[in-house]
Order: structure tokens, then C-alpha cells, then sequence
């Protein structure tokens, strides 16, 4: 088995979101990356588990600067064989999804992982737009993903339910919750993933399609009306009275 | 001319008119393309929400994203459609993205708004902390609309309806099974949402979430580690991790309102908390607090809907 993992940073949890040059670009002062979530947890955990059983390889891939190498060693730590970094700013989802067709067009790879969304953009558009690219199956939301003899079976998301689907390889898998449990990685792969070569490709000129061009932060809740449990009648008034919601 | 996907499996969605009126209002015309078994003289009603025709092609399954996806690009180069409109659900995550490289065209997800008056359109980041505004640069765009951003309304009449056949060709991922509970309120749709955390206690004291639900016309929902420990099924997780929702309103029962957890509701209208723990973060998000045991208020606030019910009536 071949895998390619996309990933991507994201910011922590806890960080405070605020914006800069007139609200326009993200702040990113005192900010720590960390690896996307679901790009981590689900696909690169998964893509691990089934090089375990199956053998192969595990390459990581992710459009970035230097600075972002952080978050490869990170995924190298955690026990990926290769990390490719795009040289490039990864300005909208179509340029970053379009940066790695182009890298894995011609690699033949068996899986392609992506998370099901990132936690700062929550697009959900990478996973679907290199399967197009590549012309290759996708499934999207997938929360189990299992490879035997080329087949690749997997249980989607539907609204309200889940779906046993079926497809071979290759395919483009975006993953969720449920398909893999978080790694720690230990210090011998912490210190291995400190020196190991990283492979830098440069960018294909790609226009983007979309830009963001403003950003701004919710007006803040005013303070929360207690009400007394023994009141709960009070409580149905101002639903209906005041929020208007029943 | 703006065209627009829906699913009409078994009659017309919320977010079926919600996305047609939000077409209606781009200002152009409206074109609604569709599959599923919806009855010719239902789906015309969808011109009382703005769109000027309707085509369906009844061979194509709601399943197959492949197929989907070649129907509505058969859609837009046979109205030539400017924009191309969808409800930010599952169908749009796995088709529209294939659709915008297709096309070439710049996708917007999950728009909460319609454009401003630069063009650039809405849509949250930052897991809902934040706004970002979205500018299109190419000649055609796709726009997924999150649901229960706007409402929908009736601007016009019945328009025509014509079947059609898209020449669609089957796609490669063969459907085994689906599991899906039957007759329960689709939780990303829902308006109303009841829901309830690990101060609940056990999975045999969800009667009571149920209850009140079932008053209310709510959907349920439920904390991660509920679902982790089995006491209720995934799809009803709602947090960074689960679903993201936004119903008009939101009731947490037991849950102390982690970072995690307000990323999957924040874009609640309006959040009622109730917690013993009157430190419980989650009061920090809410409209309306109480602070108070779960088995004695849920009950009571039960009661109280039932009787403002029944004094509607």
C-alpha cells in the first residue's frame, strides 16, 4: 500500500482568534500550529494502521513555507516514512488542492487521505477537488476505512445514519471521527523526526478562485438570563416572548 | 441564470426552499435541477419560492455522487448558469468541490449570507469564532449555503416541471447498506435541538431528553463522551469532532460546555444551559441559564411546554 496524507496546520484549540491590517489577515501573533486535527487523528493514524497490516509506505504532504516544517516533523514523530512540503502559500483551497494533484499525479498512489475539514477554514473542498483532479472515486465523511485485495470498504456519514459503501483503488478519502484514535508519539520518533530529510517540490503556478478578503468577529453574547428551576414556566414566556424561537 | 441542486427525496425540505430562495434573491433567474421520486405538482412549488423551472431526472441516485455530479453539470451547461447553488450538507461536501475544479469555478462553502455589496459572501472559520468574507474570481461560482441561514418565503407561483435525462453514468462506489433510524428529526436541519451531556448519567435516563423533544418537535442531540461511551449513536454528536449545527434553538442539559462542544453549536440562535455546576463554561455561550439538576428540571420544563401548547390551541 501506497498512502498519501494530506495535512494541514491549523491553529491550537485555545487560540485566541483576532485579525490584523485592518481586518484582513489572520493574526498570528502568540499563535501555535499544530497538525489539522482530522488530517492527524483520522487519515495519518489510519494510513499508519493499515501500513501496519498490510506493509508500505506513508508519505505526509502539505502545501506551506519553511516555517510549517514543524508540523511534518510532527507527523513523522507520530511514524509517516516521507514528508514532501510544497513550497508555496497555500492561498485558497483550489491552489492547495491543485498543488498536490500535480505532486501525485504521476506516483501511483493507492490511498490519498485527507481530513474531513480543517478546523480554521472548515471548507471541506481539498479531498473532492484532487479526486477530480486525478480523476479518481471520492468519499467523503468517511468514519471506517478497511483495504483488502484492492477493495477499499468504508462507512460514510449520511445524514442521520451511515453508509456501508465499496470502491477500488485508487480513491481519495476524506476522514472523520471514529476511523482512528490519536497517536502520542514517543521520544525515539520525536528525535528520529528531528533530522530526517525533508523533500521540498516547488509550486506549479496555479490561479486561485477565491479569496478571502475580509474577516470579523461575532458581536459578543450579552450576559445569560438565570432562571430559577422552580420557574420553568418564566422560562417558556421568554422563549416565545422574547428570543421568538417556539 | 442561477442554478440549483436539491434533493427531493420523498417531498420538499426546509433547505430545498431555503436554497431556492436564496438563488431567488442573486437576482437572476432561477433554475432547479433535481432527482428522487417528488411528485411533478409538488416540485412546482418550488416556483412560490423563486424558481422560474425545474428539471428531474428520476434515474439518478441520491447515493451516487458520481452521478450527481454529471447531472448537475449537464444542469449548468444546458442553462448556462452563472452560479450554481447548494445546501451545505453531505451531497454538496462530496460533490461540489468535484464540481469547481469541472468547472473551473471558485466554490464558497457553507455561505451563511448573500453577497455584499463588494461581492464577497459570508461564511464562518475558525470552527464558528470567526467570519471570513469570500470573493469569487472566476466568471462562474458555486455556492454552498449553510442551512438555517435565511428563511424561506414565498415570492411567486407554480412554475413548470420537466423531466429530463442527464445521460448520467453510474459511478464507481457500490452502495452495501445504509443504516439509518427511521420517523427522527435529520439533526442538521433541525430547528429545534434538545440536548444532553454525561451529567445525564446513564443512557436509561435519556426518557426524559426524549420527552422533552418529542414536546418541543426537537431533534436530540449529545455530548462527545456520551457518544464515545455508547450511550448514544454518533451521528448525534454534536462538536468540533460531531455534527456542526445551528438551530434556532439549542437546550443542553448536563453538558459543561468545552471549547470543543461550542464549536459544533455556536451558531445557535438562541442556547438555554442547564447545569448544577454554576461554573459550567457553557453559561458563558448561553441566553438563558438554569442552574439546576437535569432530572428535576427537565421534567418541569416539559410540563411547562405542554401546557403553553395546549394554551395555543
Amino acid at each position: 500500500m501506497k498512502i498519501l496524507v494530506c495535512i494541514s496546520k491549523a491553529p491550537d484549540t485555545t487560540s485566541k482568534i483576532a485579525f490584523t491590517s485592518g481586518n484582513t489577515s489572520f493574526d498570528e501573533n502568540g499563535v501555535q500550529y499544530i497538525v489539522n486535527p482530522y488530517d492527524e487523528w483520522y487519515a495519518l493514524v489510519r494510513a499508519l494502521e493499515l501500513k501496519e497490516t498490510l506493509g508500505g509506505n506513508v508519505t505526509i504532504i502539505t502545501v506551506g513555507n519553511a516555517v510549517d516544517e514543524s508540523i511534518m516533523r510532527k507527523a513523522l514523530a507520530i511514524g509517516a516514512d516521507d514528508a514532501v512540503r510544497i513550497d508555496a502559500e497555500p492561498k485558497d483551497a483550489y491552489y492547495t488542492a491543485m498543488q498536490i494533484a500535480a505532486f501525485a499525479k504521476n506516483q501511483s498512489f493507492d490511498l490519498v487521505l485527507v481530513g474531513k475539514e480543517t478546523i480554521n477554514y472548515n471548507g471541506s473542498q481539498v479531498g473532492g477537488m484532487i479526486a477530480e483532479a486525478l480523476e479518481l472515486p471520492f468519499v467523503s465523511l468517511a468514519s471506517k476505512l478497511d483495504v483488502a485485495d484492492n477493495v477499499i470498504t468504508l462507512e460514510r456519514e449520511i445524514a442521520g445514519g451511515v453508509q456501508v459503501v465499496e470502491v477500488s483503488t485508487p480513491a481519495v478519502i476524506s476522514c472523520a471521527k471514529g476511523m482512528a484514535e490519536q497517536r502520542i508519539p514517543n521520544m525515539r520518533g520525536i528525535m528520529a523526526a528531528r533530522t530526517r530529510q525533508l523533500t521540498v517540490v516547488p509550486a506549479v503556478e496555479i490561479q486561485e478562485l477565491t479569496s478571502y478578503v475580509l474577516y470579523d468577529l461575532p458581536v459578543a453574547k450579552s450576559a445569560c438570563k438565570m432562571i430559577s428551576p422552580d420557574n420553568m414556566d418564566e422560562l417558556v414566556q421568554l422563549l416565545h416572548n422574547e428570543a421568538k424561537v417556539i | 441564470m442561477t442554478l440549483v441542486y436539491i434533493h427531493s427525496e420523498n417531498g420538499l425540505s426546509k433547505a430545498a426552499k431555503e436554497v431556492v430562495t436564496y438563488a431567488k434573491k442573486l437576482g437572476d433567474g432561477v433554475s432547479v435541477i433535481t432527482n428522487g421520486n417528488t411528485a411533478a405538482d409538488v416540485l412546482t412549488q418550488l416556483g412560490e419560492y423563486g424558481a422560474s423551472s425545474v428539471m428531474v431526472d428520476r434515474s439518478v441516485s441520491i447515493e451516487d455522487h458520481q452521478q450527481l455530479l454529471d447531472l448537475v453539470v449537464f444542469a449548468a451547461e444546458k442553462t448556462g448558469a452563472t452560479t450554481i447553488i447548494f445546501s451545505h450538507d453531505l451531497t454538496a461536501k462530496a460533490i461540489a468541490p468535484r464540481l469547481s475544479v469541472r468547472l473551473n469555478a471558485g466554490l464558497v462553502s457553507g455561505a451563511t449570507d448573500v453577497p455584499n455589496e463588494s461581492n464577497a459572501i459570508r461564511v464562518n472559520v475558525f470552527s464558528g469564532k470567526a467570519f471570513g468574507f469570500v470573493k469569487v474570481n472566476s466568471a462562474q461560482r458555486i455556492v454552498s449555503l449553510l442551512p438555517n441561514s435565511i428563511q424561506p418565503e414565498i415570492t411567486g407561483s407554480v412554475c413548470g416541471v420537466e423531466e429530463i435525462n442527464s445521460g448520467a453514468v453510474t459511478g464507481r462506489i457500490k452502495l452495501i447498506t445504509t443504516k439509518k433510524p427511521e420517523g427522527e428529526i435529520a439533526l442538521p436541519e433541525a430547528e429545534l435541538v434538545v440536548s444532553a451531556g454525561r451529567g445525564l448519567k446513564g443512557p436509561e435516563n435519556w426518557g426524559m431528553v426524549e420527552d422533552l423533544a418529542k414536546t418541543l418537535g426537537a431533534a436530540t442531540a449529545c455530548s462527545r463522551p456520551v457518544a464515545d461511551i455508547g450511550w448514544r449513536p454518533h451521528h448525534e454528536h454534536v462538536g468540533q469532532t460531531g455534527v456542526a449545527i445551528r438551530p434556532n434553538l439549542y437546550i443542553a442539559a448536563g453538558i459543561s460546555g468545552a471549547i470543543q462542544h461550542l464549536a459544533g453549536v455556536n451558531g445557535s440562535k438562541v442556547i438555554v444551559v442547564i447545569n448544577t455546576d454554576q461554573e459550567a463554561p457553557f453559561f458563558k455561550a448561553a441566553d438563558y441559564g438554569v442552574i439546576g439538576d437535569a432530572f428535576e428540571v427537565l421534567p418541569k420544563l416539559t410540563e411547562a411546554i405542554r401546557k403553553f401548547k395546549a394554551g395555543q390551541n
